[in-house]
Order: structure tokens, then sequence, then C-alpha cells
């Protein structure tokens, strides 16, 4: 729970300022709606800025919105409007039924969200950050992941666990920690961990349609950004396969694959790069399990170099499977070189700026990286 | 009262040392004649008869005047008033010792709260005794908290402290008077919000405000931030609600294995309260009767969430079930203080674990991200802070027990404004830690290791 707002107003003023915030990005979207049906005319279709939250909070809606049985608990997630308000506006609009507080019991609401899943609802189970989903890690994985093939086929769990994931600032060694790796690892689960808003909105609704527990990893400093949706990202049927990776960006001679924020990062060293006449192909995971891995196969088989980055520790983590999976295929004769990790430090995050800073991949770690394995 | 009458019971008032006009006549009359008296030279100490009939005997006895009375207005002025007001304006409270010589009441006698009992046929007792130098302790400790928090807020505007802030402010009470109950050589462990533990404990302002700020010379050496403090005999400072816990029955476990009497104070959260941990560590510590006391802190509010929407039931000193608990007016240092000596006493005989209720309030938010205005009115916040503050609260004790003057608290005041300032100016100007450091105190008492960077070309250096 970093500050979110860089000066700080009396309180009444800030949910004022919310509030009327939202209603503008909300009247904003029905004028651009209403001007997109009278644009007959081929005129290119109207994209509005959104912010990863705010995508969010539309796939929640959306998804409350489309199915009865769909319903979210979690801390603070109803009347405090969410500890980082992904979840504004949603307990007002849909009630004490379908939006609940839980008291601070991650191990006991987890189990009730799971078991709620058993008998037909749909929940959507918020962890107020992945680090304290350890609490409630067995029933994530004995009760919801392996539910479906203990039962072979009798018993369906239908839950979307999910929350800010890995690093924020300054928050710290409890409260850093990055588990794509540890759920990656368990058959049985899906688990996404999307970049941008379309991704975030996209991905959230599938996760939410789809039938077996999904553990949907956000990224908090990724919260408050925005970025442009196009007209058929905003539709209410829009959703993202899951187990699908997107190419950011095309390019002949590094291939680039990360998830959550790195992609970003990516992005921005592949512009660095490209100044210097190195083009990188950027692929944003989208999805951790099931991975996406003939996208990166095809990739590697164009470029003959890799390098993953991600923020969690480098062992066992999501760069060392991809590596392992390169290895097994098709594209492992194509590499020119061994492939790259880039990943975070290989300890606990500390809490001084200088030190977090120099824990995590930075543009010029990635930057070294792709030189290094270009052998430039 | 006429303008007249006013003006001459109010020159008195400085003679007498009364907060206000006598407002009766007859008090007047006796104000004047007490004046009269004290200008008067050579008294034979007509104090102690005064003294003999206006208030109970003492339990313990005055020491004899070694000497006259000095007739200077302050010295025995102090004396007649300590009577006048205790016995007029605070009749729970009753002066155990009065020196003649001094300017001050040394000692005095306090009623203090009932505290509800769970499991026990006896509680804590309801009057205690403080001593002037306790109380001006306990004032000191309390006001170096409240300044230390209030400068970390500003701080925290100022982004010069980030990350997470959990601030303690009007919880002082808790942290003075648990320390004064126990000994150096107990052990405490406590949740997120820390910063007034980690100073009891005996960390200076200076390191705790250095290791807000992210630099090499705070307690942790920049590299725990807010939540991961630590001092010998204290264990942080926890960041996960509710994990403390069974790590202070573990803590309690060890004392028990080496013998040694000493206890674990181990703290929680009305929030905290409904973790399932806490439930396995007080079976456990009930079962093999741990030297633990638990103190649940109830501020009313885990977040941004009240108490009657988190807990089926909020009588958290009950929730240890089989386990006896007392329930203790938090804002108030002597009680908290009474309780828990009450309370460690209960686990060092060997009676095994209890629980204490604190009830208290904070006045920020729940952490400096949060306005703490959302889930509870302004008008609450500042009732507490009229009526209920734990600093003010003991400050017109003393006051009007004549335990010590508004100067002398406000020159207390001043030194700790110089204290925290001193150490603001070192936690901003001190160094952030050296990159060096970045690696080390991965593993304890191990040969230096080597550890992955960013990337594989990044070899780094852990040494212990």
């Amino acid at each position: 729970m970093t500050s979110q707002n860089p000066t700080f107003y009396p309180a009444e003023d800030r949910v004022k300022m919310a509030a009327s915030l939202r209603c503008f990005l909300r009247s904003g979207k029905n004028a651009v709606s209403a001007l997109r049906r009278q644009a007959f005319h081929g005129s290119a279709p109207a994209a509005v800025q959104v912010t990863v939250r705010d995508a969010l909070n539309q796939a929640m809606d959306e998804e409350l919105e489309r199915d009865e049985r769909v319903f979210l608990l979690g801390e603070e997630v109803a009347q405090y409007d969410g500890a980082y308000k992904v979840s504004r506006g949603l307990w007002k609009k849909y009630g004490d039924k379908r939006i609940i507080d839980t008291p601070i019991s991650e191990m006991g609401f987890a189990g009730i969200a799971v078991g709620s899943a058993m008998a037909g609802l749909r929940p959507i189970c918020e962890f107020m950050t992945f680090n304290f989903s350890m609490q409630a890690i067995d029933q994530v994985i004995n009760s919801a992941a392996k539910t479906y093939y203990m039962s072979a086929g009798l018993q369906a769990v239908p839950i979307v666990f999910r929350g800010p994931n890995g690093s924020s600032a300054g928050v710290a060694a409890q409260h850093s920690q990055c588990f794509a790796a540890w759920y990656s690892h368990c058959p049985g689960l899906k688990v996404v961990s999307p970049w941008n808003s379309e991704d975030a909105k996209g991905l959230l609704k599938a996760a939410i349609r789809d039938d077996n527990p999904v553990v949907f990893l956000e990224n908090e400093l990724m919260y408050g950004v925005a970025f442009e949706m196009s007209e058929e990202t905003q539709s209410k049927d829009f959703t993202i396969p899951i187990g699908k990776a997107k190419i950011e960006r095309q390019g002949n001679h590094v291939t680039l694959v990360s998830h959550s924020r790195y992609v970003g990062h990516c992005l921005d060293a592949a512009a660095v790069l490209a100044k210097e006449g190195i083009e990188c192909e950027v692929i944003n995971m989208r999805t951790i399990r099931p991975m996406d891995v003939e996208t990166i196969e095809t990739s590697v088989m164009k470029t003959n170099h890799l390098v993953t980055v991600e923020g969690g520790w480098p062992q066992f983590g999501v760069g060392a499977e991809i590596c392992a999976r390169i290895m097994e295929g098709p594209a492992f004769n194509y590499l020119d070189s061994p492939v790259t990790r880039v990943t975070g430090v290989d300890i606990p995050m500390p809490y001084a700026k200088i030190l977090e800073d120099h824990s995590v991949p930075q543009i010029k770690d990635i930057i070294f990286s792709v030189k290094k394995t270009l052998n430039v | 009262m006429t303008s007249v009458w006013r003006f001459v019971s109010n020159a008195l008032c400085r003679i007498t040392g009364r907060k206000v006009a006598a407002p009766t006549v007859s008090e007047l009359l006796v104000d004047l004649s007490e004046f009269i008296r004290l200008t008067s030279p050579a008294v034979p100490d007509p104090a102690e008869t005064w003294l003999q009939s206006h208030k109970q005997p003492p339990p313990s006895s005055t020491p004899p005047s070694l000497a006259p009375p000095v007739c200077t207005d302050e010295a025995s002025a102090g004396l007649v008033s300590s009577m006048t007001e205790s016995q007029l304006e605070n009749p729970g409270s009753t002066v155990v010792v009065s020196n003649s010589l001094n300017e001050f009441t040394t000692r005095a006698s306090f009623d203090i709260k009932k505290c509800d009992l769970h499991g026990l046929e006896a509680g804590p007792p309801l009057k205690t005794e403080l001593s002037r130098d306790e109380g001006l302790r306990f004032y000191r400790t309390m006001q170096v908290m409240r300044r230390m928090e209030l400068k970390a807020d500003q701080l925290y505007k100022q982004k010069i402290i980030r990350g997470f802030c959990h601030l303690y402010d009007g919880q002082e009470a808790c942290a003075a008077g648990v320390e004064a109950a126990i000994d150096p050589s107990d052990h405490l462990i406590t949740a997120y919000r820390a910063h007034g533990y980690t100073y009891t404990r005996g960390v200076s302002v200076r390191e705790i405000l250095a290791e807000l700020t992210g630099r090499r010379g705070g307690v942790a050496k920049g590299k725990g931030g807010s939540m991961h403090m630590y001092a010998p005999n204290f264990y942080g400072g926890n960041g996960i609600v509710g994990a403390q816990v069974p790590l202070g029955a573990g803590i309690a476990l060890a004392c028990k294995y080496q013998g040694n009497n000493q206890i674990c104070v181990t703290l929680y959260g009305d929030g905290a309260a409904n973790q399932g941990q806490i439930f396995e560590a007080f079976n456990m510590a009930a079962l093999w009767k741990l030297p633990c006391l638990f103190i649940c802190e109830n501020n009313k509010y885990g977040m941004g969430t009240s108490v009657e929407r988190a807990s089926a039931s909020t009588d958290y000193y009950k929730r240890g079930h089989f386990m006896p608990g007392i329930r203790v007016d938090g804002m108030d240092v002597l009680c908290v203080r009474e309780a828990t000596k009450f309370a460690a006493d209960h686990c060092r005989t060997g009676k095994g674990p209890i629980i204490m209720e604190l009830q208290t309030y904070r006045y920020h938010g729940h952490s400096m991200s949060d306005p703490g205005v959302s889930y509870r009115t302004r008008e609450e916040i500042q009732e507490v802070r009229s009526k209920n503050d734990p600093i003010s609260l003991l400050k017109e004790r003393m006051l009007s027990s004549n335990m010590a003057s508004v100067e002398e608290f406000k020159e207390i005041d001043i030194e700790i404004r110089k204290e925290v300032e001193d150490a603001t100016q070192f936690a901003t100007s001190d160094s952030e830690p050296p990159l060096e450091e970045l690696c080390n105190h991965i593993f304890s008492n191990n040969p230096p290791l080597q550890v992955r960077g960013t990337h594989p070309w990044a070899k780094l250096k852990s040494s212990s």
C-alpha cells in the first residue's frame, strides 16, 4: 500500500475527485461510443486511455453484471473500495451479497471461496497482495488446483484468485515476493500475468469465465499506468485467450520474453537498442501456465537469440522453465548462444531505495544482457 | 463572583497553586489565611497538622522535616495546594508522600479503572502508586513516541520515507505501560505498528528514523524499513498479520525450555485476532503452559474495517476461551502497567499464558496511504484526542496532584523536540547503505558465497 497520490488532499476531496474522475471516464466512454455509432464513414475508431486499475474494475463490473453467480470477496474490497481501489464502486453498485468484506483470515476465506465454487458459484477471491496468499496456499493448491483431477472430472472449481504480485516500491522483504514460479509449478492451476490495460481486462474476463482455478497475478506499480484501449477491447465481450502469448514488437536479432511489468522494460530497452541497429522481438507471455512455448520457439527460430526477463528470483523461476523448454524442443538447434535470464537479484528485497533499485532488473541490465548474448 | 473577589482569588492562585480561583468565600478565606501564614516568618510546621486533618492516613509515613519549613511561597504553597487540589478536584488520587522540603508531591496514589475478567477470580488492583520520577519518565517516553511518529508523518509526506508506514500515535500508553511492567530481559514481539515498541525496547529515535529513511545508520542498516526493526529481546516488527503470534509462543517456549524465568509479550491487533494461527498458538501455549503474555491492542479498526464488521465476538479478552483474560483501559498508562504486572506475574509463576486486551485508539489512518476518515468520523477522532489522550491524561493527573509543574512539562517538551529534530537531521543526512551490503546477511555464520545478480554476468558477493 504505497502512497498513490502525490499530494495529500483531504480525504473527502480525494474521494470526490476519484468519483468525478470515474464519472468523467465513464461519460468519456459513453461519449466515445456515441460518437462511434455516428461515425459510419470509415474514420479511425475512438481509442481511450484507460489505467490498468480501471481496466480490472471494468472487467469485474462487466462479469458481475453478466453472471449472477460471480461474486468478489477479500479484505477491504467492499466499503473501502479496495486496498488499491481496484474494486472501487462495485459494492455501491452490487451490494453486500456480491461484494464481501472479509476479516483478516486468508486461509479461512480462501477455503470458503473454494467451497462456494464447488457448490456452483464463481468467486473472485482477492488477496491484498500475493504475499498473503502464502497463508492460504494449501487451499489454492490442494483444494482448488487438484480437485478436478482427484474427482476424475466430477468436481470443477471455477475460481479466480487475484491480487498484486511481485515487488512494489519500498515495501521490503515480506511484501515484495513474486509468486509466478510457485503457482506455475502446479498442474491444475492456470496462471495469468497481464501487463497492460488490454491484457488486464481481457485476461480477467477470460479467467472469470474459465471453469478452472486461475491465479491472476497483477502488479501494484502498473495499476496507475494508462494505456490506449482500442474500440474492440472496450466491448463487453472482449476476452483474451488464456495460454496465448502476444508479440508486442517485431524484430529479427533477438527475442525478449517477459511477463507483467517487465514487458514495458523490454520495450524500453528495445527502443534504445533499435538506435544501435539491434531489433528486438518482444514477447508478452500473458499466461505463465499453460505456457505458450510455440510462440517463443517460432521467434527463437527466427532470431537465434533469447533473453528472458522477469522480476522474480532466478532459481526455479519462469526464465529457468523457458530455458528448459527451449532445450527440449526444436528451437534449441537454432540458438547461436545460450539463453540469458534477466531476473531479480537472489536476495530478500531490501528496503533502502538504492538497494531496492539494484535488486530488480533495470532497463540497462536488459540492454547489457542483449549485447552480451549477441556478443556485441 | 465579583470582579474584586476574582482578582484576589486569581492572585492567590499563583501562591496556592490552584488551577482555578477559589469558588466559594470560605475557600477564599482559607487561601487568604494560608497566604498570611506562608508569608509570616518561623512557622512551626503547621502544614503537617493541616495535612493530618485533611486527608486519609498515608500508607507510608511522611518523612519528618529536618528543618523548619523554608518560607518561600512556592515551597510551602506546593505542599498546601496538593491537599486542596487532591481533595477537591481529584477525589481519585491521594497524596502519599509530601516532603515539605520539596516543591512537589513525590508520590501519589491513583484509582484506576477496574479490568473486566475472564476465567479469573481476581484481577489487577484498583489503585496504583506513582512516583514523581516514574510519572515524568512515563511522560517523557510517551511524548517521545508521539513526536517521533508525527515526525515520521512529516517525512513520509515529503517522500523521504517510502513504502509502508504505520503510525502509533494515540497508543503510546500501551507501549510505555507494558515496558514499565516487564524487565529488559523479558522478550517482546509485535506486528507492523512497531515504532513505539522499538523505542521502548531500547532503540534510539535516531536509529528508528534513520531506518525509516533507509540509511546506513538505521537499526537494520536500512535493509528492513518500518516493519522490520529489531533489538535484543525485541523480535520486530512483523509484516504478515498474525504471524508474530506463533512466533511469540515459540519465544515463550524457549524461555520455559531454558528455565530463565523470562516471559514473552506477544502483541497483535483486533484485525489479527481473526487469524487462525493465533488460535493454534493459544492452544499450544495453554497446553504446554508457556510463559506467554498475549496482548491484543484493540484500536477498533483493522485497516478500514471496524471490529463489529470483522469479528463475531469483539470481546477479544475472551477469545482465548480456555485461557484467562483481562480487558484493560489502554489509554491509561497506569492501568496498563498494573495489568501487565498482574499478567506477567501470572505467566512467571507457571500458571501458563494469559490474554490482555488493551482498549486503545490510533489517531492516524491504518498507514500513511490511508487518510483514516472514510470508515470513521473526524468527530470520533477529535473526541478521543480531547477526552482520552494518554499523554494528557497522565499530565493532568500529575498536575492536579502537584507532582510537576506546567513549566516542567514544557521544558521536557522542548528537550524532546530537540532530540527528535537532531534525530531527523541525522536520518535525512546520513548516507544510504553501500551497494556492498546488498547481498550480505542471507545466511548466518556461513562462508562467503556468490550471489546471482540481475543477469549471469553479475556475480555478487555475500559475506555474512
